[in-house]
């Protein structure tokens, strides 16, 4: 048998193993060959007491695993949604026990609920210490449980590579979400008889796809046949499921017009004729208004979210529901469905696309461009090519679409300027748009821009943030200094925690209370962390400045001041049904 | 409309999932009024008896996020009609009560009861049957002073299961269960420094 030493010299434990049936490795070693035979490349981390043996293994790993050095523990998680969120892989994060894992909490809930594949691995105490209240130690397992797709505790290091098969298997397939897996300090400095890797392609209790009912996809299509004014609202489901191009050919043959939730967003381009837009409480006028009309509704991969139907009762009642989902769960959760259309909508969409017949409805269509002319009279113009003094997140994200022509990554953090983006943005490909979505996560935009990065290197990266949110987690400023990761940083500062100013204004009789937020000096903060940046207060200056970000070689940051108390419409009103939906 | 409703749910045998199922109910706060956790008749695949208050609508959404969980095989909901159901009861009495009052003895086999301790000082009764049942022995005994009462939770067969007998026969045997592992190390603390 070989020995721990020997294996260095080999610099692959597969290599080792040619020739004998086990090699002697510790918990530890075990855990970074388990991340080495999924191709993982990046881990975000932050190294702790019960970490420790991990982090020595990780020492001898460097040249094959980059290990991203973060700020804190939420950054860290963040920084994996950011990367599996532009990369469609798994992102993997190691976090301490105690402290460092209860800091992983609002990460996973975030990827938990925009159904992000995230594998976290986090150190524990000794097992024989468990449930004694030893330093650093939190009952991890029960704390992440709903917040996790699964979670484990592995007390014996021969458990290993199993679990942590087990453990990307059920981040990535099905509906993907974030595992967590707790190791006691034991089992890591625990010395097995490793066998080598197989990854996991099976797990008996656990269904990632259900069957498709042919009888379902049948009746879909015969109703979106029969549908005089068929209209389709898609999620996240399409991007996920790799289906843009199937789902690009289902729209296209049926001429049905499709908007989309805020995290479907870039799965479709922006210019393609059947776009018609945004869904949801700071949607376009036209899909909310028109949710309302329609005869026949198709969801793909989306969850009917609050944000995006309004008030339930009043939510297309006139339409037949047609809703594709992977997760049985989600069909009738919400909405109630007509034809439910279980499964993954890579198979699911060539299915329906090969049966119902090619239609052009441009009468149909029509409908919807009469009120994007409505919108764009009453808010878009006003927003893109302001008539006051001082500048508007509109046209600010308009001139970055120039410069970027709609091939960066925009990352977003939450609030305003979030909506704004996601309103304005114009995306060529898909996986372009980062952002919080269900759990509405300030400060994510920062860590998750740097993760963005390193799942998409030849990508231009841009972080759309405000000045509440960047506050939030501006510490990982830190690890874009030490990292030299090329992030372009935007911040947009209306000096305002502004949608909350917001709602004060319209529903609380612009009784502002605590909104009114101080900022540093962003671009001297930038700086102490040798990031350049520049901050504009004038329309003259906000082309050259915006050129000036994306040009620069590395890092920047650049703030633009915005009208302070500018608000964000249309806007369904809480309560109220999507064609409630005010323009001003 | 909210009923009685008992859901039955298939599982492997894993630490942990007795949680995962409690918070699905306690995130929406409902109360359970009864849990009971056991074997099936297939080795390895155990199966959860939980009984709840609610809506059919409430609880086929709370049947299919607990089908969610990945250690979940099958969860079910059935109303009372369409199970066959028992509770099991225990009753703690002073035995001259018992002895002495030839009346309590006729009630207890009226009420299909059975001694299964008989000591000096006190009396086990066991009964088993519906919630009326045991409730109505409680209301028998109390006059001549039931010292103790405890009731186990429901345990419910369902009328037409055996398809999913068959279907879980099946896949125990293209799958076997995996081996539970439990901490070892609680009784063995040894003496390293913990940071």
């Amino acid at each position: 048998m070989s020995t721990v030493s020997e294996i260095k010299e080999t610099t692959s434990v597969e290599l080792a193993l040619k020739g004998t049936e086990t090699i002697e490795l510790t918990g530890s070693q075990a855990v970074l060959e388990a991340l080495i035979a999924e191709e993982v490349n990046t881990v975000f981390g932050y190294p702790g007491g019960a970490i420790m043996p991990i982090y020595d293994a990780l020492y001898d790993y460097n040249d094959r695993l980059n290990h991203v050095l973060v700020r804190h523990e939420q950054g860290g998680i963040h920084a994996g949604q950011g990367y599996a969120r532009s990369s469609g892989k798994v992102g993997v994060v190691f976090a301490t026990s105690g402290p460092g894992a209860t800091n992983l909490v609002t990460g996973l809930a975030d990827a938990m609920i925009d159904s992000t594949p995230l594998v976290c691995i986090t150190g524990q105490v000794f097992a024989h210490l468990l449930g004694t209240d030893a330093f650093q130690e939190t009952d991890v397992v029960n704390i992440t449980t709903p917040v996790t797709k699964w979670n484990y505790q592995i007390t014996d290091a021969t458990e290993i590579p199993h679990i942590l098969a087990k453990a990307f298997y059920i981040a990535r397939t099905g509906r993907p979400g974030p595992v967590l897996i707790d190791i006691t300090k034991n089992a890591q400095l625990q010395k097995i008889h490793y066998k080598g890797y197989s990854k996991c392609e099976h797990i008996r209790s656990y269904r990632p796809k259900p069957i498709v009912r042919k009888e379902y996809v049948e009746a879909a299509a015969a109703l979106i046949n029969q549908a005089k004014k068929p209209f389709v609202v898609f999620g996240q489901g399409v991007i996920l499921g790799n289906a843009e191009a199937e789902f690009r050919k289902f729209i296209e043959k049926g001429g049905l017009p499709a908007a989309w939730t805020l995290l479907g967003l870039s799965a479709l381009p922006t210019d393609h004729p059947l776009n018609v837009g945004m869904l949801g409480m700071h949607g376009n006028y036209g899909p909310n208004v028109l949710t309302n009309e329609c005869d026949v509704l198709i969801a793909v991969g989306m969850r009917f979210d609050d944000r995006v139907t309004g008030r339930l009762d009043k939510y297309a009642r006139q339409a037949k529901i047609i809703h594709l989902d992977i997760d049985p769960a989600e069909i009738d959760k919400n909405v109630k469905a007509d034809v439910p259309v279980w499964g993954d909508c890579k198979e699911t969409l060539p299915l329906l696309t090969r049966l119902i017949q090619q239609q052009n409805r441009s009468e149909w269509l029509h409908t919807f461009s009469e009120l994007t002319r409505k919108e764009q009279e009453v808010v878009i113009l006003d927003e893109l090519h302001p008539k006051t003094e001082a500048l508007s997140m509109g046209e600010v994200i308009n001139l970055l679409n120039e410069i970027t022509n709609g091939e960066a990554v925009v990352v977003t953090d939450v609030g305003q300027h979030q909506m704004v983006a996601c309103r304005y943005a114009r995306f060529n490909r898909s996986r372009s748009n980062i952002t919080s979505g269900g759990l509405g996560t300030m400060g994510f935009a920062l860590p998750a821009a740097i993760g963005a990065k390193f799942g998409a290197q030849d990508r231009a990266v841009v972080a759309v943030i405000g000045d509440g949110g960047f506050q939030m987690t501006l510490q990982e400023l830190g690890t874009i200094m030490q990292t030299g990761v090329d992030v372009k940083i935007l911040i947009l500062n209306n000096q305002f925690l502004g949608m909350v100013r917001q709602w004060q204004d319209l529903f609380n009789d612009k009784r502002y209370s605590f909104v009114n937020i101080q900022s540093p000096d962003f671009v001297q903060l930038a700086k102490a962390y040798g990031i350049s940046g520049r901050s504009v207060k004038q329309r003259a200056d906000l082309k050259t400045a915006l050129q000036g970000m994306l040009d620069h070689q590395g890092s920047y940051l650049l703030e633009v001041y915005v009208g302070k108390e500018n608000n964000v419409f249309p806007m369904v009103p809480q309560g109220c049904s999507v064609s409630e939906i005010r323009l001003k | 409309m909210r009923t009685e409703y008992t859901i039955t749910v298939y599982t492997e045998n894993q630490v942990g999932l007795l949680n995962r199922i409690a918070i699905i109910f306690s995130r929406r706060k409902i109360n359970v009024e009864s849990l009971n956790v056991s074997p099936s008749e297939v080795s390895g695949i155990h199966r959860f008896t939980i009984v709840i208050y609610e809506t059919e609508e409430v609880v086929s959404k709370i049947c299919r996020q607990i089908e969610r969980q990945v250690e979940v095989l099958k969860a079910y909901y059935n109303t009372n009609d369409q199970i066959i159901w028992q509770e099991m009861a225990l009753y703690k009495v002073p035995t001259d009560a018992v002895a002495e009052k030839m009346k309590v003895e006729r009630l207890l086999r009226e009420c299909g009861a059975r001694a299964v301790v008989i000591r000096k000082d006190y009396t086990i009764f066991e009964t088993t049957g519906q919630r009326e049942e045991t409730d109505k022995l409680i209301q028998v005994l109390e006059p001549y002073g039931l010292i103790e009462f405890v009731r186990s939770a429901r345990v419910a067969i369902i009328k037409a299961s055996s398809g999913f007998h068959d279907k879980i026969k099946e896949f125990e045997a293209i799958a076997p269960s995996e081996e539970l592992v439990e901490n070892e190390y609680l009784d063995q603390p040894r003496d390293i420094f913990t940071m």
